[in-house]
């Protein structure tokens, strides 16, 4: 096994007795590269030999375009849903008491476990014109299933979890003398949650948005079947890479690809910033 | 973090005064937004599963599951999962060796890399195996040239299902042994253990809870994983069809029972991965790490 090197000052890493780091360290990497790191270097070296024009001209195709669009803005919408309620389901297991607490909680990660095909057939038979919800929706002239909204619907079904799971435990530690001190010094329920609380919150909830939304850009197996994929109105763009590689349209394939990875980036370090602020102002 | 175990199950008792809690209207309304919420977006589709599965009678749900097509399908997806879980358990041991028993450089970084195929679409994880052994792809034609068959056969299945659960085992015991620290390996290396005796002995029994809910939480993703698998398998029925992909093989042509008979084996792992999830968490919350969900 690898020996610290016994010079002062700079250091790969620090003395220890335990064994088995350059094993583990060792196999670790290689397994890393090769399942991730060449892979997807192979997605960046293949958009970056498409040459500059070949590139824009798929990144401002309509098609492409609009496929973005309907992806980061549907995926935007749930996680803004999901935000909302998947707050309030977190206050309610964390706070009430109520018989099957337990089985609620548990079902919330349901979507984590259930996988996404499967998800995707059972929504769009509940939201289908026939469906038990689509039957209730359609004398209100409401479609979900095969519109946009049906996307959403998947959507938010997939990114619950992300929310409720980042902002519950930040919930449990929420100390109670917080709470009676607004209260002594004469804030009412609603002030002491709007002023007190929800800002101490802001940040997981912030982290829950990104990652529902981080989620629903990507998602894939349950919205192909609830979204009716119409190119230019209900069509994601995971599913017209897709279909560009099922045309062997490899170099299109790619170049939406890498888009996407791109465009996730900096939604992220965006994300990312907003929070450093937001621990900062209110941490 | 706070005693995990008080965490866990321990609902706060509030105190009754009126101004640490809401108003019994404010509290009614919002458990019903709660329970409805979670009622339509969580309880009707799974109700929904078994129901069409049943739709028409027992007899038509036995036959969707004896067919040759979906049997083979159950075997591949079981196959799948039997390859790749155990080599991200391999990997996520090993990472979670190197990143929580020693201090060095660059370590963040590493831990970053590894959640990496979270944060990428599926489509994109099967996307990349394409460039890479598809008939156009970098190393297309050396594999050609030597008969190596990886794409729209089941490596390429099983390559794409260990990227996008590559994370699960890794990023679960990473912050668990973080948290229990080196001083029983110390020990056991001082009374004379060498690296594997104090492996074995002292750190996987540390961790086997925290390990069985990582394998819990990667199997179901694996037995589970469409966008991915969809992209490399091809789709060839009775060959390269895991579970999840002859679900839509079978939705598509419109034999909805069938498609929501094998759907509910999915659905019944997927419950059956909660139940074991929660009995895990109830009854050893200390011994996981104290990261939830995923």
């Amino acid at each position: 096994m690898t020996t610290a090197p016994a010079k002062a000052g700079w250091r790969f890493r620090q003395p220890s007795v335990i064994p088995g780091f350059g094993l583990t360290l060792g196999f670790s990497l290689a397994y890393l590269t090769l399942i991730i790191l060449i892979p997807l270097s192979g997605l960046i070296w293949r958009s970056a030999a498409l040459g500059w024009a070949d590139f824009w001209a798929i990144a401002t195709d309509r098609r492409t375009v609009n496929a973005l669009e309907i992806s980061f803005g549907t995926a935007f919408i749930a996680a803004a849903v999901n935000v909302v309620f998947g707050t309030i389901v977190a206050w309610v297991l964390v706070r009430y008491n109520f018989p099957g607490r337990r089985i609620v909680d548990a079902m919330v990660d349901l979507p984590f476990a259930l996988p996404t095909a499967v998800a995707g057939i059972a929504l769009t038979t509940l939201y289908a014109p026939n469906g038990w919800l689509g039957s209730l929706l359609a004398p209100l002239g409401i479609k979900v299933a095969y519109t946009p909204l049906g996307i959403v619907i998947a959507l938010i079904f997939i990114g619950l979890p992300f929310v409720v799971r980042t902002v519950q435990p930040i919930m449990e530690e929420i100390d109670k003398e917080v709470e009676e001190v607004a209260a002594t010094l004469g804030a009412n329920r609603f002030q002491t949650i709007a002023r007190v609380l929800l800002p101490g919150l802001a940040p997981a909830i912030v982290t829950g948005f990104a990652l529902a939304f981080a989620r629903g850009v990507g998602e894939y197996g349950s919205v192909i079947f609830i979204a009716g994929n119409l190119p230019y109105k209900s069509e994601i763009a995971p599913l017209l890479i897709v279909i560009r590689l099922e045309e062997y349209n490899y170099a299109a394939a790619t170049a939406i690809a890498a888009i996407m990875l791109a465009l996730s980036f900096v939604m992220l370090l965006v994300i990312n910033l907003v929070q450093t602020w937001s621990r900062k102002r209110y941490g | 973090m706070a005693d995990p175990e008080i965490k866990s199950y321990a609902p706060h008792h509030e105190s009754q005064s009126a101004a640490v809690t809401e108003s019994r209207p404010a509290k009614a309304v919002l458990m019903i937004v709660t329970f409805a919420f979670l009622g339509i977006f969580l309880l009707l589709p799974l109700i929904v599963v078994f129901n069409e599965a049943f739709a028409k009678g027992l007899g038509a749900y036995t036959e969707a599951l004896t067919n040759p097509d979906t049997r083979s399908a159950i075997h591949l997806t079981l196959l799948v999962a039997a390859i790749s879980v155990p080599l991200n358990v391999v990997f996520g041991i090993s990472a979670a060796w190197a990143i929580a028993k020693f201090e060095f450089k660059g370590k963040a970084f590493l831990t970053t890399l590894i959640d990496l195929p979270f944060s990428v679409s599926p489509v994109i994880s099967g996307l990349v195996y394409v460039l890479l052994f598809g008939a156009q792809g970098l190393l297309g034609a050396w594999l050609k040239a030597h008969g190596i068959v990886i794409l729209f056969a089941v490596p390429g299945i099983v390559l794409a299902t260990i990227f996008v659960t590559f994370p699960f085992v890794a990023r679960e015991l990473i912050p668990l042994m973080q948290e229990q620290g080196n001083g029983d390996e110390e020990a056991a290396l001082s009374l004379g253990a060498n690296g594997w005796q104090a492996f074995w002995y002292v750190t996987l029994p540390n961790v086997k809870w925290g390990l069985l809910y990582g394998v819990l939480l990667c199997n179901a993703r694996a037995m589970g994983e469409f966008g991915a698998v969809s992209v490399v398998s091809g789709h060839i029925r009775g060959l390269t069809n895991t579970m999840p992909l002859h679900v839509e093989i079978l939705y598509n042509e419109y034999n909805a029972a069938a498609a929501f008979a094998v759907a509910s084996l999915l659905a019944g792992l997927a419950l059956v991965t909660l139940v074991l999830k929660t009995l895990l968490e109830m009854r050893y919350g200390a011994e996981i790490a104290a990261t939830r969900g995923h």
